[in-house]
């Protein structure tokens, strides 16, 4: 039998800082693997706002060369490439780690090691995309050897989060305490499950597609049509409806969260199970690397047979978020709610999620014309941005259980008010502008007549101002853990097992 | 002065059952099977989008496999059936596993092993009874591609009967779930080993 550190018993309460390092680099303990993977999180995200405010400032002139056009493609990759698997995929991966075990009563994470090696491999996986696009590598890059990096960093990045789901998966299924049923287990615990299961049989098809792209790359043959004919391979996994598949364990925030706020039992608990699920159902698209698309046009029959598929890709995930946002309502009904702060940031999340969600179901339509403009990057940008916005809420819910603190609760309200406007400022304009047929993925070279710059313009700003809500959120966090008030036992009243098992926060 | 009387308290209830490791193997499993079944669906798709010519006895077919490539048809049958018997070798491990039967364990999982070594072997004469470099072609390129991650999770295999087989020459065998975990491991190669051989050497 393997064995793991057990919170608060294996740690020596001054370590030096050189022991510390080693503790924190060999360790064991989820709450310590779940929180690098936040980290790491937090620093791509840091990464990819930058690069997004640039490339929305890049758009707001047509004479504007803040970039070289030559590059402008790879920028494009890095953002798409860093929002799903450098922020979405580790940010819920982390935070399920961190909680998850402490939710079903578990002494530690099934496969600690495993989850470990998931984050390393992860960190230097997601570590060599940056790299390789910095060094003219990624999609459409000049430098072979470097697009051969980056595809090798993409499957590094896919085989760690692989590790660590099998680790949740594994955590959900065998390691719940005495007497709790899965039907019995919480709802981040159980969107842990679906979202661990839905990756684990969705990420290992983009894995074998870098395996013949790269091989194809590596020994120059076209097949996959090069550096340029990367995205097209491997693009589904960067955008909607697969995206939705990285961010399900936010639901499960919301889901668990609205019932300690409501003060209620959560009414219909198996339609929130259901709901969750649903979501999942995404992963439709990515087995049969397609999203069918709704053509509304020809005989009743014909609009029939397009509509059938369009409904199954596009429509069940939103119809599982509909089922969570209801039955989150239904328990806000039923209880007396007292709000918390964590609970804003959570529910305005929640809602860009909803956004990008039906702007995806928009976007499949083809009659809207919508198809190869920057209504994709505007919906991906609601999600990335959303899941953030959730993942803040969630800290701030769980951070005492995690380290001993509570957060400020004007820096928890605050900041996820101003990342509700700088998200709606960075995606909404886009929306828009998709519909003037603003291209994606270029940055120059289109019809800038009417308000096209003041959408870009606007855009912009909502991502430097999302650049800013980062760069906050951080330094609450840090502030919080240096100087902030402990916390209770159960801060929020919540009375559910992770609130009263010995967890050692620290 | 209060009395207290002692009350036997109920049973708790069963402790969860705990089989993390075939659980988790079994994720890794179904990730596999994705892993190959993907690649085999992106062979599928080459080789639809492959030209159509006449082949010697007037039969249309895809132009996928290159006329001067021949398929060791023998090695890769030779192969297929050494898969199955892995799969009896670890299911025999299971089975002295669950009798404590340590040193049949012990075998079982060493055969497995020197079984997957075997199948790893199969793979390497082939690539040298077929002579193909792999920039030749679109074909040879995803048949190493496809074939190489097969020997990749082979060699997993081979790495997880040694793991076994260690803790069974230990005596540890009151814990089972290594030896179903393996024998789990091995029936998941043979079936995707399975679709390989049918998509890769008998459809060609």
């Amino acid at each position: 039998m393997s064995t793991v550190e057990v919170p608060s018993l294996t740690h020596s309460p001054h370590p030096t800082a050189l022991g510390l390092a080693g503790e924190w680099l060999t360790t064991t303990d989820h709450r310590r693997i779940g929180r690098m993977f936040i980290g790491g999180a937090a620093v791509w995200l840091a990464t990819m706002v930058v690069v997004s405010t640039i490339l929305g400032a890049e758009r707001i002139a047509s004479d504007s060369s803040l970039v070289p056009a030559d590059s402008v493609l790879q920028l494009f990759s890095l953002v798409r490439t860093l929002a799903s698997f450098g922020v979405m995929i580790p940010l819920f991966i982390g935070l399920a780690i961190v909680v998850v075990p402490m939710q079903v009563g578990a002494r530690a994470i099934s496969f600690a090691r495993v989850a470990s090696l998931g984050f390393y491999l992860w960190l230097i996986g997601s570590g060599l995309i940056v790299g390789a696009i910095a060094a003219n590598g990624g999609p459409g890059g000049g430098n072979a050897q470097m697009v051969d990096l980056y595809l090798i960093g993409l499957a590094l990045s896919i085989l760690g989060a692989l590790a660590a789901s099998v680790s949740l998966f594994s955590t959900v299924l065998t390691a719940r305490t005495a007497g709790m049923s899965l039907a019995d287990a919480p709802m981040l615990a159980w969107s842990s499950l679906v979202g661990a299961a839905a990756l684990l049989l969705t990420l290992p098809v983009m894995l074998g597609t870098i395996i013949f792209a790269a091989v194809d790359h590596h020994y120059e043959r076209l097949a996959f049509g090069g550096n340029e004919g990367i995205m097209t391979w491997l693009g589904w996994a960067f955008t909607q409806p697969q995206t939705f598949i990285y961010v399900v364990v936010a639901l499960g925030v919301l889901a668990d969260m609205t019932p300690v706020m409501a003060r209620a039992k959560q009414p219909l608990r198996g339609a929130v199970v259901i709901g969750l699920g649903l979501v999942t159902t995404a992963l439709v698209g990515t087995v049969s690397q397609t999203s069918h698309s709704l053509n509304w046009s020809g005989s009743l029959t014909d609009k029939a047979k397009s509509f059938v598929p369009y409904a199954l890709y596009n429509l069940l995930p939103l119809l599982g978020l509909v089922i969570v946002l209801a039955t989150a309502l239904l328990a806000v009904m039923s209880g007396k709610p007292k709000i918390i702060a964590p609970y804003f940031p959570t529910a305005l999340g929640v809602g860009l999620i909803m956004a990008a969600v039906l702007g995806n179901a928009v976007q499949r339509i083809d009659q809207a014309g919508l198809a190869g403009t920057v209504f994709d990057e505007a919906a991906l940008t609601y999600l990335t941005y959303g899941s953030v916005l959730v993942a803040w809420g969630a800290l701030a819910f769980w951070g005492p259980r995690i380290w001993g603190k509570m957060l400020s609760d004007v820096a928890v309200v605050g900041l996820g008010v101003l990342g509700f406007i700088a998200t709606v400022l960075a995606s909404l304009p886009y929306y828009i502008a998709g519909f003037a047929n603003q291209p994606a993925d270029v940055a120059s070279d289109f019809d800038y007549s009417g308000p096209q710059s003041l959408w870009n313009l606007l855009s912009t700003g909502g991502h430097a101002l999302m650049a800013l809500c980062v760069l906050a959120a951080v330094a609450t966090v840090i502030r919080a853990r240096m100087s902030g008030v402990n916390a209770t036992e159960d801060p929020w009243d919540a009375r559910t097992l992770e609130w009263s098992v010995d967890g050692g926060a620290r | 002065m209060s009395t207290a009387t002692a009350r036997t308290l109920p049973a708790g209830p069963q402790p969860a059952n705990r089989n993390s490791l075939v659980m988790g193997t079994a994720a890794v499993c179904a990730a596999g099977t994705m892993l190959m079944f993907g690649m085999l669906a992106i062979w599928f798709k080459f080789r639809d989008a492959s030209p159509l010519r006449t082949d010697e006895k007037g039969k249309l077919i895809h132009d996928w496999l290159p006329s001067e490539i021949k398929v060791p048809e023998v090695a890769a049958n030779t192969l297929m059936i050494t898969m199955v018997i892995a799969c009896i070798m670890a299911q025999w491990g299971v089975y002295s596993a669950r009798r404590n039967d340590s040193s049949h364990a012990t075998l079982s999982t060493l055969i497995t092993g020197f079984i997957g070594v075997a199948a790893i072997n199969a793979q390497a004469a082939i690539y040298m009874q077929m002579d193909m470099g792999v920039r030749d072609g679109a074909y040879q390129t995803m048949f190493y591609a496809v074939t190489g991650t097969m020997l990749v999770l082979l060699a997993s295999g081979v790495a997880f009967s040694l793991v076994a087989m260690f803790r069974a020459t230990a005596g540890r065998l009151g814990d089972k779930q290594v030896m179903t975990a393996h024998a789990m491991y091995w029936y998941f190669l043979t079936v995707v080993f399975c679709a390989l051989w049918f998509v890769v050497y008998v459809q060609k």
